[in-house]
Formats: C-alpha cells, structure tokens, sequence
C-alpha cells in the first residue's frame, strides 16, 4: 500500500508555502477549475434536485451496498467478465501480478486509476517483471518525475510547462520543446507505441453499472479508450463504493461529475465497459477482469462517516479549498489530498497517521458548497476532531487549554473575573501601538500577525456600569 | 419584540463597542434588548476542537439564559451559526431537547439578517462617510445564508459606497484555533485577503465577525499597513466607529 507521510503535514506546509513555482501553478486552480466549474454549473436548471438525487442514489447503494455488488458482478460475470474481491492493496497487486504471469504479460500500459495508487501497483508490478506505461499525460510526466499526484483528476497540477519541457528534454533525450502542443506531441508520439504494444491495460472506473455490469470511465484524452481496447488482457481496478444500480442513475451523476470536476458540460470521451470482446465485435479485450477493492471501504458502512462513500471523486473540494489552493496535494501525504483526503487519508490509512489531517481546516465549508453529492464534508472533519478527542490523541496542551476554557465559560464569576483582568493586562501590553507583537503560547498567530489589543474593559464591565447609573 | 443580545466571548472582551453598537442598532429597529448577565461563550472552540461535552454544557447554559426570549441576536454569524445549526447536532438522540433547541435556533439570528430580514430596519443611525469593501465570513455567508443584508442595511447609508473585493466569499484564514495552531498556513490565507482589500483602494475593511477581523487586521499592521480601518458592520450602521 502506498506509504503515508501525513505525519510530515505541518513540515511539508512550510516548504509548501515557500515554494514560488508551485504557488505559481497553484494560481491556476482559481481561473481553470474554480471558474470553469461557476460557468457550467448554472446549465444545469435543477441543480438542488439534481444534487439531491445524485446523492440519494449514492445512498441508497451505500444503504445496501453488498446487493449491488452482488447484483453487479453476477452481471457482469454474465457478459464474460471476472470479477475478483480485494481486501487489500496487497490483494489488488496480488491479483493484477497473477493475471499478468497467466498470459505472459511483459508490458502494460495504463490509464489513470488513483485506486492503483492506493496500492502501489507499478511497484508491485515492475517487481514481478512487468513494465507499466502510465498513458494519461499527467501521470505520464510523474511517471518520469517519479512523483506522486497532486491532484485527482489534475494530478501535476503542481508542475508548470517550463518543468515539464525540461523533464521531457532530459528524459526523452530530444531537443527541448516550449509549445504546449508540441510538448504535447512529443508524448503523443512516445505513448503511440506503448498502447500497440502493451500486453495488458490497466484502468480504474469511475463507475460500475449493477444492472449490466459495466465499468464507465470518463476521460478527456482518448487514452482511456486505447488502453481498454487494444490490449488482449484489460484489468478495471475501483473501490467497492463505486457501484450504481442503473444506467438511468449513472446519467444523473454524470450530468454533476465533469461540471464538478473540470468544469466541461461533459468529458471528451464517456466509455463503457462491457464484458470482454465477443465474437462479433470487432475491437476489445480477449479477457476482462474488474478488481473490486475494499481497503477500509466496508468498515465505513452503517457508521457515522458513511457519507464520505459517496464521494465520485471530481476534486471540486480541493478546488475550492483555501487550504489546498495555497499548499497543493503532496503536503497531506498520502493519495487523496484537499478535504475529501483529509477525511479519507485518516479513515483509510489511520488516525494515527494523520493527526494533522482533521484540524488543518477552517470548516469554511467552501467544500461542502460544491460537493456534487452534498457530502457534509466540515461535519466529517469535525467528527474525526472529536474521535481524536475520545481517544487521546489530542495534545495535553490543547485538551487542558480547552478545559479550561469551558470550565471557566460555565462559572460565570470567575469568567467575568478572568476576562475582567486578562483585557487589562494585555490593553497595558499593547502600549499606545495598541498591538501585541508576541503572544505567549499563541506564537502561532504572533509570528505572522500582530494581535489588536483589547480595549482595557469588557463590555459586561461597561454594561453594567452603564445600567447601574 | 424582546430580544435576548448574546455578545459573544471575543466582543465581550476585545471590542466592547460593538456590542454597544449593535444594542443602539435594535433599539432603533424597536426592540427591547435585554443582555443576560450570566452569558459567556456558544460552546463553539470545543466543539470544533472535538470537545462534544465541553460544548453541551456551554449549550445547555446558552438555552438556560435565552430560551425565554421572542428573538436572540449575535453580531456574529460564526457564533448565531453554532446555535442554529450545530446545537441541534449536540442533542440528535435527545428528542425533547431537540425541540427545544430546534425551536430556540428558528428565533436566533446574526445582526445584519435579523436587522434587515426580521425587524425590516430602513434607515440606520450611523454617519459613516467613504468607500468601504465586506469581508464575508465563512459561517454567516455558508450556515445562515448572510450575504445580501450587511449590503441591505449599508445600501441605506448614503454617504457609503461599496467597492467588492475579488473573492470577498474567500475564507481569511482565522478559522478559531486553526489560527494559532497552523499559523503560517493562516498567515498566508489573511494574506491573501490582505492583497485582495488593498487591491480595491479602500480606506475600509468591514465585516461581520470579530475573529475574521482581529485576523485581518493583525496582518494588516505586521504588513506595515496602519492606517487601513478594520470594523464590525455594526461600528459602521451605528457609527460609534471613532
């Protein structure tokens, strides 16, 4: 399974902040998809009822998920595909190894499936002998970087065109292009080759459809459809969540996830995925494997965070996130980052892991606006806080401090007492400046902010003053 | 009408007179305001912390002190947000509760919606004179629907005019705690906001919530800035600015 850095969150932010190229590709955030998504949006008239239904068909899969599922793979196990259950990570690398060595597969090119990164996969895969070809142009560049993604549907999001010019010139060993078009060719002209050739495709699936047994993939690159067709073997791999009843239902959800995510009234290209080639088809997988992947998935069910399994993964939340928009994906650590990640990353991969994760947000709820399927985004953040609370995983300082704090709210005397003599003080501190430069144990605020003074009395000082006349 | 003021902790101690100023305000929309004396804080820091008792408690006081009263006013949207839609969360699984709190939420209201939506406020005390840009803070605008009412009321005044700032709806980065314990991340969101008042020209900042404005204006004077005015839309309507 991928490895977990959230530990390093608050170390990673500072570089973060300080890196001028990323802020400068994080700008982009704003115009490309913020304002992308605002002007497609509104083309949908019933956007509430469209929401609204959107996320009671995630429900009511969600409600009974283990019927669907088995709803779907008994379809789609009708129509020649084989379906296989994965707990794990190391389950889905297992299965996808062994299918490769059943049909000699050397080489595999892959679309983008964050699934497989949950899991690892191109290690696992390159360890058995198998060369994956990331196809999608995104994870094609990080593929040379040997990064990670930052983003879920823009995963180098992070890089501006100048670095990927100079990665392509030292990878490919061609001059050094400038245009986006021809940069855009040249890889063009590099993958062609690797979907001929490639034994095996590798894609996630943006949806499965019970009632036929499809996968659906959205994609804007064509690359989707090249790897899911060319290759004699194709392997799906998704999350277990991904399950929808009917064709009617994915057509709503599809009417909310390219608007949501790139701001596109639909993608370039919308396939489904159905069985393996039959004997009439002219085109398609000899064999068709999906890889349903549990990981975590099922312990949400029935609890208090089952709403997060109705995320479709458009990204919006981090779009629209204060937070993501000034440090990018790579600070939370792990594969899913902004706030569906800062609530998946501590369910999927630990609590313990991810302490950070939780508190770094200021529950403005610019997510939850946006979330196509109205998952109450800052309610789960807050909901883990107090997990970390039940189970002390809070600092001594912040429970203590908190304590404290409600101790003295619900002894009013002794609060109007505290508050009467701490506004003093610090009014003294202030000076004529009226200012705090330095605030004990709040050197967090101080490094960066100066702290207005109070004014030396409290209103219920001046309140009563003023009745007692 | 008898309305119940509830001050809130950071009024309370850090800017007296916008309490002040938002008493004159109500009496000028004809109520009569009453300040129960026992008050102290919604309960909010705890319960976003993860502190669910500590924020029961606060709101079980908060119901003790102001469940009598025809309408309850805060001049905050952050604070009136915890009542109206998070003390119902606190007391899901206690059905009698509920309806108490339910129905205590329906007559709670932040300043400048209950000004301009329930009391029908049409003209303001208050003299201010210039050009002025609103910060729209997190809560008020996403829990209570606050936007259009600080513009309503401000609209009155006609020596005011109001300049937008780009992405005013953008949070400035305060978000209670999350302020101290991730300050370099709060910094940089304050400054942003920073860049984007300065950006309109204006002499001005105003706002609805006190934490979002210590905030901004804490930025502002370490960026060197001391002479942009930060205040409260209450300061503003009643003019006890100065």
């Amino acid at each position: 399974m991928m490895q977990n850095n959230a530990l390093q969150f608050k170390r990673q932010v500072t570089i973060k902040l300080a890196d001028v190229k990323l802020q400068g590709a994080l700008s982009r955030l704003q115009s490309r998809f913020v304002e992308g998504r605002s002007a497609v949006i509104s083309e949908i008239a019933d956007l509430p009822q469209t929401r609204d239904a959107a996320a009671g068909i995630r429900n009511r899969v969600l409600n009974d998920l283990e019927h669907w599922l088995l709803h779907f793979e008994r379809e789609a196990t009708a129509r020649g595909t084989v379906v296989h259950w994965a707990e794990t990570g190391e389950d889905v690398n297992r299965i996808v190894t062994e299918i490769a060595a059943q049909h000699g597969v050397k080489t595999a090119a892959k679309s983008k499936s964050m699934v497989s990164e949950e899991c690892g996969l191109n290690d696992a895969l390159e360890r058995a002998g198998v060369t994956v070809m990331e196809t999608d142009l995104g994870e094609y560049i990080l593929q040379l970087a040997k990064e990670a993604p930052s983003h879920i549907v823009a995963p180098v999001v992070h890089k501006n065109k100048e670095e990927v010019a100079d990665l392509f010139a030292e990878k490919h060993g061609l001059p050094r292009k400038t245009g986006i078009a021809e940069l855009c060719r040249e890889a063009r002209e590099i993958l062609r080759p690797a979907f001929l050739n490639a034994d095996m495709g590798i894609s996630g699936a943006n949806f499965l459809i019970a009632e036929t047994g499809s996968a659906l993939i959205v994609t804007n690159e064509g690359n989707g459809r090249l790897v899911t067709t060319l290759p004699r073997v194709h392997v799906a791999i998704t999350g277990i969540e991904k399950v929808v009843p009917t064709l009617e239902d994915v057509s709503t959800l599809l009417r909310l996830l390219p608007r949501s995510a790139t701001g596109q009234s639909i993608t370039n290209y919308v396939s489904m995925l159905t069985g393996k080639k039959s004997v009439t088809d002219p085109d398609g997988p000899e064999h068709f494997h999906i890889i349903l992947l549990d990981n975590g998935r099922s312990s949400l069910l029935g609890g208090e965070m089952q709403d997060m399994l109705r995320c479709i993964r458009c990204g919006a939340c981090m779009n629209h996130c204060p937070v993501y928009q000034n440090i990018g994906g790579h600070a939370y650590g792990w594969v899913y980052p902004g706030p569906m990640g800062s609530i998946l990353t501590p369910l999927l991969s630990g609590l313990e892991n991810s302490p950070d994760l939780p508190n770094a947000s200021t529950l403005c709820g610019a997510c939850a606006v946006v979330c196509p399927v109205k998952i109450p985004l800052p309610d789960l953040l807050r909901k883990l806080r107090e997990k970390q609370m039940e189970r002390g995983m809070k600092s001594r300082q912040e429970t203590l401090l908190l304590k404290t704090w409600a101790w003295f709210a619900l002894h009013p005397k002794l609060y109007a007492f505290a508050t009467k003599v701490g506004v003093k003080f610090m009014a003294i501190l202030g000076g004529k400046e009226k200012l705090l430069h330095n605030l004990p144990g709040a050197s967090g605020w101080t490094n960066g902010r100066d702290f207005p003074a109070p004014t030396g009395k409290t209103f219920r000082e001046l309140y009563r003053k003023e009745h007692n006349k | 009408m008898r309305v119940g003021f509830f001050v809130t902790c950071l009024v309370d101690a850090m800017r007296p007179r916008i309490g002040f100023a938002a008493i004159k305000l109500l009496e000028a929309a004809g109520c009569e305001v009453a300040v129960p004396e026992q008050q102290t804080c919604c309960g909010q820091p705890g319960y976003n912390s993860g502190d669910r008792k500590s924020a029961t408690a606060l709101a079980l006081k908060f119901l003790a002190e102001f469940e009598s009263f025809d309408y309850v006013v805060v001049p905050s949207g952050s604070c009136a947000g915890m009542t109206v839609k998070h003390y119902p969360d606190l007391f899901k699984d206690d059905a009698a509760l509920l309806a108490r709190f339910t129905a205590l939420g329906a007559r709670t209201f932040e300043l400048t919606d209950f000004l301009h939506n329930v009391a029908q406020l049409k003209s303001v005390p208050g003299k201010f004179h210039g050009t002025l840009t609103y910060h729209d803070s997190c809560s008020g605008l996403r829990e209570l629907d606050v936007y259009q009412q600080p513009r309503a009321l401000l609209a009155t005044m006609p020596d005011v005019t109001i300049k937008e700032m780009v992405e005013s709806t953008t949070c400035c980065g305060f978000g209670g705690t999350f302020s101290v314990k991730y300050g370099e991340l709060s910094t940089r969101m304050a400054d942003n906001k920073c860049t984007h008042i300065a950006d309109t020209n204006c002499d001005t900042i105003v706002g609805g919530d006190l934490g979002c404005l210590l905030n901004i204006e804490g930025r502002l004077r370490r960026n060197g800035d001391h002479s942009t005015r930060v205040l409260h839309i209450a300061e503003v309507l009643a003019d006890t600015g100065e």
